[in-house]
């Protein structure tokens, strides 16, 4: 992976390290050279990472107490919440966690749409961040359904209902993803067996994101191609391993307001009502992670293209490095594209917005105008931007425009050839 | 052109037995998939008789069948009145009254949205019939869609008067 031979200091290592070259891959990792311009924004990779394992080690731990059984499933999580020796803390960490997991995303995923950080060479990287995100959707889906309260059940209805949209086939397929005729006891069970299976792919996954991440090197604020390593790059550890811990120590600490002050602030009373199929909850809600998507869903008077609007909203986004065709990386020197970028920022915002609201009279007239909107960015506005937006002058490195000019000769001649 | 001949004899034995590994894979695989459909146990609960005989008119009571709720309307002859007199054009999805009610005091149907499976309230709604809550279906006093998302009529599930009291309903 790097370039320079390693060789391990003791001699047990070097004898290990020829049968399983496992203290190289360490050595890459600690000296990695990294951009030294990197700001806060790039610190949530680390806390992502930091999230999925909090969540793997709280829901093993909640599973040793969890009963996957229709009838005993709500009053398990109560007796996690009441009897188990701080089973509530576990629970709430577990629960915020998700949402923590999802806000630290979306920022990242913010970050890559500024910072053009998904176009060449990086494109794989950001499909295999696409296929990541899309599976902690459908895990936190199944996880929520696991309470067996109102809302675990009937958004469990209405999520498993939006494959009876499929043409012909819908009916058989909506039975089978139940195992029965509506969502019941065999659905929890599926769901409790993939939810638990589930972060384990993605912890697969993030494997491969950081991998591929290693090949072509981290993207950076003014989204240049940089020498590694140079003096434009500082090693992983300690500079990056420092900061990254510095910014999940700040992450941590609304974690814990959340969980210590308001555990129950991003949940919905009615899923401490236990399921019922003969009555639907007066709103039915998705968590606010999905809100964005629901707002979609809902704005298509139609059923089907309702559910494919929906799929399409995070389809776009899987192809997006080749629907934005500028090839100007970083949105700092792209003085249009920042402006849309924000545009789409408060236009994901409102959409999630009213997508907890109900869908009638205004609420459903602006969701259908962000909806739109939604597509217009990704579909029109960047394809057309990237031929036509003027963009400003890039530095030739990231020293340059601190010095006004390289103290390296090989990189002053390069300015000089360019001029 | 005896090598030609040869090879493709070869080919003939890929493709036999790539044909032979795929019905394999596909044997072994179904299993696994079928396992996921609705078992034994559930398809026993197939079908459940319904006593009806304290349903006074323009009253419903809900019941549970596979399930989901199953309304059972006695519907007012105003109700009825009402339902029938709808132009079929006027449909989404164009069913007569008298196809859905075989008895027209008596309404029985799946109290399932056809949107996405929410139970719709009943004397709701613009059409004087169901409203869902979810995404603002209304339904009409035969159950029939009228203005909202769902693509279809509430189903109708096949029920049977066993007598004048029971329904029996699957």
């Amino acid at each position: 992976m790097s370039d320079h031979e390693y060789t391990p200091k003791s001699k047990l290592g070097k004898w290990f390290n020829d049968r399983l070259p496992i203290l190289t891959l360490g050595n890459h990792l600690t000296e990695y050279p990294t951009p030294k311009n990197l700001n806060y924004w790039w610190t949530f990779g680390g806390i992502l990472t930091f999230c999925l394992i909090t969540q793997i080690v709280t829901g093993i731990i909640l599973g040793m107490h969890y009963v996957a059984h229709a009838d005993l499933a709500f009053k398990s999580v109560e007796h996690i919440m009441r009897d188990v020796n701080y089973g509530w803390l576990i629970r709430y960490v577990h629960a915020n966690g998700a949402s923590m997991f999802f806000l630290a995303v979306y920022i990242h995923i913010f970050r890559s749409l500024y910072y053009g950080s998904y176009k060449s060479p990086r494109e794989v990287i950001w499909i295999i961040g696409m296929i990541i995100y899309f599976l902690m959707m459908a895990t936190a889906f199944m996880g929520y359904v696991l309470p067996w309260g109102q809302m675990s059940f009937w958004g469990a209805t209405v999520i498993t209902n939006l494959f009876s949209a499929i043409p012909i086939f819908g009916e058989a397929i909506t039975n089978w993803l139940w195992g029965g005729y509506s969502v019941d006891n065999p659905t929890l069970t599926r769901f409790f067996s993939l939810h638990y299976l589930l972060p384990f792919l993605i912890l697969g996954l993030v494997v491969l994101h950081i991998w591929a991440l290693h090949v072509p090197g981290n993207n950076n604020p003014i989204g240049i191609d940089i020498k590694k390593p140079s003096n434009d790059t500082v090693p992983f550890h300690p500079y990056i391993v420092i900061k990254d811990l510095f910014a999940l120590l700040i992450f941590l600490i609304i974690f814990a307001f959340f969980v210590f002050f308001s555990p129950n602030i991003l949940g919905h009373a009615d899923n401490y009502i236990e399921a019922n199929p003969m009555i639907t909850p007066a709103h039915i809600v998705p968590e606010w992670y999905l809100l964005p998507f629901y707002a979609i869903l809902r704005s298509v008077p139609d059923k089907l293209l309702g559910v494919i609007a929906m799929f399409a909203a995070i389809f776009v986004l899987v192809i997006l490095p080749w629907l934005d065709t500028s090839k100007v990386r970083s949105a700092i020197f792209r003085p249009i594209y920042k402006q849309f970028y924000w545009f789409l920022v408060a236009d994901v915002l409102i959409l999630g917005y009213m997508g907890a609201m109900p869908a009638e009279g205004t609420y459903l007239l602006i969701a259908r105008v962000a909806t739109a909107y939604y597509f217009l960015h990704f579909l029109f506005i960047l394809p057309f931007l990237g031929k036509r937006e003027k963009t400003l002058d890039i530095p030739l490195s990231i020293t340059e425009p601190v010095l006004g000019g390289s103290v390296n000769p090989a990189m002053t001649k390069n300015i000089k050839d360019k001029v | 052109m005896a090598e030609q001949k040869k090879s493709k004899r070869r080919d003939f034995i890929f493709t036999a037995s790539y044909a032979l590994g795929a019905v394999g894979v596909g044997a072994t695989v179904w299993p696994l998939i079928d396992q996921m459909n609705p078992d034994a146990s559930v398809k026993a609960l197939a079908s459940t008789e319904v006593d009806i005989s304290s349903i006074e008119r323009g009253q419903s009571i809900t019941v549970l069948w596979r399930g989901k709720p199953v309304f059972i309307r006695r519907r007012t002859e105003e109700e009825i009145a009402k339902a029938k007199e709808v132009n079929l054009k006027d449909l989404k999805h164009p069913e007569k009254d008298e196809d859905r009610a075989k008895n027209p005091e008596w309404l029985v149907m799946l109290g399932v949205c056809t949107h996405l499976g929410c139970v719709p309230l009943g004397d709701k709604g613009e059409y004087g019939g169901w409203f869902c809550p979810c995404h603002g279906s209304h339904y009409d006093t035969s159950g029939r869609i009228r203005k909202g998302p769902a693509p279809t009529n509430m189903e109708v599930p096949k029920y049977e008067f066993v007598n004048n009291n029971t329904i029996k309903i699957g």
